[in-house]
């Protein structure tokens, strides 16, 4: 029987790749020895979590040489430039706005949720941009890679922090793209999902990067 | 089936580029770093051979200081990262985790794909390292600061140094892409009744490794950029005050070298599991097929692999113990570390029981398999020397070293691959290899792994220090010279006898016997695609998995195998585990 229903799909079907929706229900935890099926429709989110995962190691990293780096007697703290305020507030502001699209997403409304992906997206430019000129009131008062442990750490801290934030925000410029095209629905949005959880993990990793660093 | 097999094969019609050069196939992907990491172990044994060359004879070899010291450090570097790591993970992993697991492909092959081809172009800027001025990097492959961090520090310190951070950073992003990858699918791509506790050790070994160089690598990437920094940006992080180079005081100040060890080693020791856990899993499924007897303690053998994968993060420290670290801590790390030795123990006598009172067939997969036992265990014993600060004191940075890890992670990994390869070969390209052969490969490399290893131990309690230019230069040293040359000797002879596989190999390519669906009468899934298998590995229908893979020599069953893919109805059979 589950041999016929099989023959019917053609080579491209999702069921003969394995990686479609068709397998449900999935399968109970697949630990046991029950004649289940584990579920495929997950395999991009445990990638995105593992890779978040991978990133915290790497922050962790960072961390550590941080902690023990500023132990020594040549570290002169810096103050946190301002606008740092200004760019925290934007990035939360942002991490809200998305939620809020999520939902509008999750109620069928697409208009809204267009507006609010692009919104995100933008808040996400101003972020950066808002990093870029934190540096450069850094530089300005003479706080450069050199000389400074401290400053070399914000600068090292920021940068990796803001390239992933750059890989986020094309993420989000694909969702809200894909928005506009209409590909979305209620039950289909899993793109905007992963994102989401990749932007509010990135909104995390940065207050906890100002609180270590200041 | 067969009709269905040729009508897949048919109806996947692709470019020769996009079939073979960019190919998402998991089994491609898979030949193609099995292959490349070939060319680069090609590499690593001529740098090996002249490493010999200057220690055997060190006033005739032609090899200037710095020459040799970068050989020793790419030696290292290719050796581990890019053919050990790449062989067995990206080789063998992407080739046999979907096969072994009933699934068409990995999860995400456009990533797959990804991760092959950020290995040459590492490759091309490693091996530019040679021919940029000052040639390649002379700081080993642990890359210690200052030598690592400051141009002026040596010859290749300069742009090679450089490099060689720049293509490990590549080969990084390519083993993350690869992890996740394989952890993903295991976890989800699984076929019908193929639970965790029904997967082959190899799988779970791949899918542990993969969680191992997914956490660890990540460390070594921030490691590498600051290290970086420190060498073109004017930072100081692994740089401390009041250096002095060539007469020249650094203006760098406050940094710590140790930090890069305490990173480096991070990544480091979690390293060497992600080589030796996958031929862990390979042998305990040779071991048991060519026994014919289930694996001994299946339940426990999967504990030993995750305990070692845990245990792996927290024992870095004993590779500093010399460093001038809190004795306490230097303890604390001696007993995480002889912990480790628990499960890599159950695992080994596992493997003896397997074999006690069994059929064994002696073909080389198995001699392969079994010789990575002896070398295992004669490596781990040395380990639980090296283990106590104490002794370690005495032997670090000795050849006692060196020969402690060319046996346990480096020999016993090699092995590994040599028995996947013997073993695998026939579902690889679809002919049998050279029987003959490769028992010929099997002694001499066995006997010549020993010849040339097992001396050096002496030669590390005698006091030669690890990466020394020449043996001549203390006294002390020159009435051990004979030894040196007879441990090159012995290293040539190896080295020599590795063309019976590469000619055993092509031949077989071309040459060799067809080989059948399931040569060896195993148990896994694998053993039921067609040889080799075709894009989408099995025809229309998956195969649904009813058994675990060790159903060797069951009673009154009318095989002495049987396949995963048989119903537990069938008369006779008894019910798993």
């Amino acid at each position: 029987m589950t041999q016929l229903l099989v023959k019917e799909k053609t080579k491209e079907s999702a069921a003969y790749w394995g990686t479609g929706f068709d397998r449900d229900p999935p399968g109970g935890g697949g630990w046991g020895f029950e004649e289940a099926l584990p579920s495929s429709r997950y395999s991009a989110r445990i990638a995105v979590w593992f890779l978040l995962a991978a990133i915290a190691m790497l922050f962790m990293a960072f961390t550590s040489t941080y902690l023990s780096r500023r132990t020594v007697a040549d570290w002169v703290p810096i103050a946190a430039p301002r606008i740092l305020w200004a760019n925290t507030t934007i990035l939360l502001v942002s991490s809200g706005l998305l939620e809020w699209s999520r939902r509008a997403l999750r109620r069928g409304s697409l208009w809204s949720a267009q507006r609010g992906f692009l919104g995100t997206t933008l808040l996400g430019c101003t972020f950066l941009a808002g990093q870029i000129l934190a540096w450069r009131q850094l530089v300005r008062q003479g706080i450069g890679l050199q000389g400074s442990p401290h400053g070399a750490f914000f600068f090292l801290l920021t940068g990796a922090h803001g390239l992933h934030i750059l890989g986020a925000i094309l993420a989000l410029a694909f969702v809200t793209f894909s928005a506009w095209k209409g590909r979305y629905s209620p039950g289909n949005m899993e793109p905007v999902d992963l994102s989401a959880t990749f932007w509010h993990f990135l909104d995390g990793l940065w207050l906890y990067l100002f609180l270590l660093l200041f | 089936m067969s009709a269905h097999q040729t009508h897949t094969v048919v109806a996947h019609k692709e470019s020769f580029l996009r079939r073979y050069i960019f190919s998402q196939d998991h089994k491609i992907i898979g030949i193609q770093y099995y292959l490349t990491s070939l060319f680069m172990a090609v590499v690593g044994g001529i740098l090996a051979m002249l490493i010999r060359l200057q220690l055997g004879w060190p006033g005739s070899s032609g090899i200037r200081p710095d020459a040799y010291l970068a050989f020793v450090t790419m030696h290292g570097t290719i050796m581990i990262f890019f053919f050990l790591t790449t062989i067995l993970t990206g080789g063998f992993g992407n080739f046999l985790i979907p096969l072994q697991i009933g699934a068409r492909d990995m999860a995400f092959p456009f990533l797959n794909m990804l991760s092959y081809w950020l290995f040459p172009p590492a490759i091309i800027v490693l091996l530019a390292s040679f021919f940029v001025s000052g040639g390649a990097p002379n700081s080993g492959w642990t890359a210690y600061p200052p030598l690592s961090a400051l141009k002026e520090a040596a010859p290749g310190s300069g742009l090679g140094q450089t490099l060689w951070l720049i293509s490990l950073a590549i080969l990084i992003v390519a083993f993350l892409f690869g992890s996740l990858n394989y952890i993903t699918t295991v976890l989800t791509l699984r076929t019908r009744g193929m639970s965790m506790m029904r997967l082959p050790l190899t799988i779970w070994a791949l899918f542990i490794t993969a969680i191992l160089s997914l956490l660890a690598f990540p460390v070594l990437l921030a490691a590498a950029v600051m290290l970086l920094f420190d060498r073109i940006a004017g930072t100081s992080f692994f740089l401390p005050a009041g250096l002095v180079v060539g007469g020249k005081l650094i203006p760098s100040a406050g940094g710590s070298p140790l930090l890069w060890q305490h990173l480096f080693w991070f990544l480091g020791h979690p390293e060497v599991y992600v080589l030796i856990l996958p031929p862990m899993g390979f042998v305990s499924d040779i071991l048991s097929t060519f026994s014919r007897k289930p694996i001994f303690g299946y339940k426990v053998m999967v504990a030993s692999i995750s305990a070692i994968g845990f245990l792996s993060f927290i024992v870095w420290g004993h590779h500093m113990f010399v460093s001038g670290m809190n004795p306490w801590l230097g303890t604390a790390f001696m007993a995480t570390t002889l912990v480790i030795a628990v499960p890599s123990a159950i695992k080994t006598f596992n493997w003896l029981a397997t074999l006690y009172k069994a059929r064994i067939t002696i073909s080389t997969p198995m001699l392969f398999a079994l010789g990575f036992v002896s070398l295992f265990v004669t490596g781990g014993l040395t380990g639980i020397f090296l283990g106590s600060p104490t002794i370690d004191i005495q032997l670090h940075d000795t050849y006692f070293v060196v020969a402690h890890f060319h046996f346990v992670m480096a020999s016993a990994a090699l092995f590994g691959v040599f028995a996947g390869t013997y073993y695998w070969f026939p579902k690889m390209f679809g002919r049998m290899m050279s029987e003959r052969l490769g028992r010929w490969h099997f002694w001499l490399t066995f006997l010549g792994i020993y010849a040339t290893f097992f001396p050096m131990h002496y030669l590390g309690i005698a006091g030669m220090m690890r990466r020394i230019y020449s043996p001549l230069l203390y006294p002390h040293l020159q009435p051990l010279q004979p030894l040196n040359v007879f441990i090159s000797v012995a290293a040539f002879v190896l080295g020599v006898s590795q063309l019976i596989f590469a000619f055993n190999f092509f031949w077989s390519l071309f040459r060799g016997e067809k080989a059948p669906v399931n040569p060896w009468r195993a148990n896994t899934l694998e053993w039921t695609a067609p040889s080799p298998p075709p894009h989408g590995n099995w025809g229309e229908t998956l195969p649904t998995v009813h058994r675990w893979p060790y159903d060797y020599s069951v009673p009154d069953a009318r095989e002495d195998y049987i396949p995963q893919t048989v119903p537990v109805a069938v008369p006779g059979a008894r019910r798993e585990v």
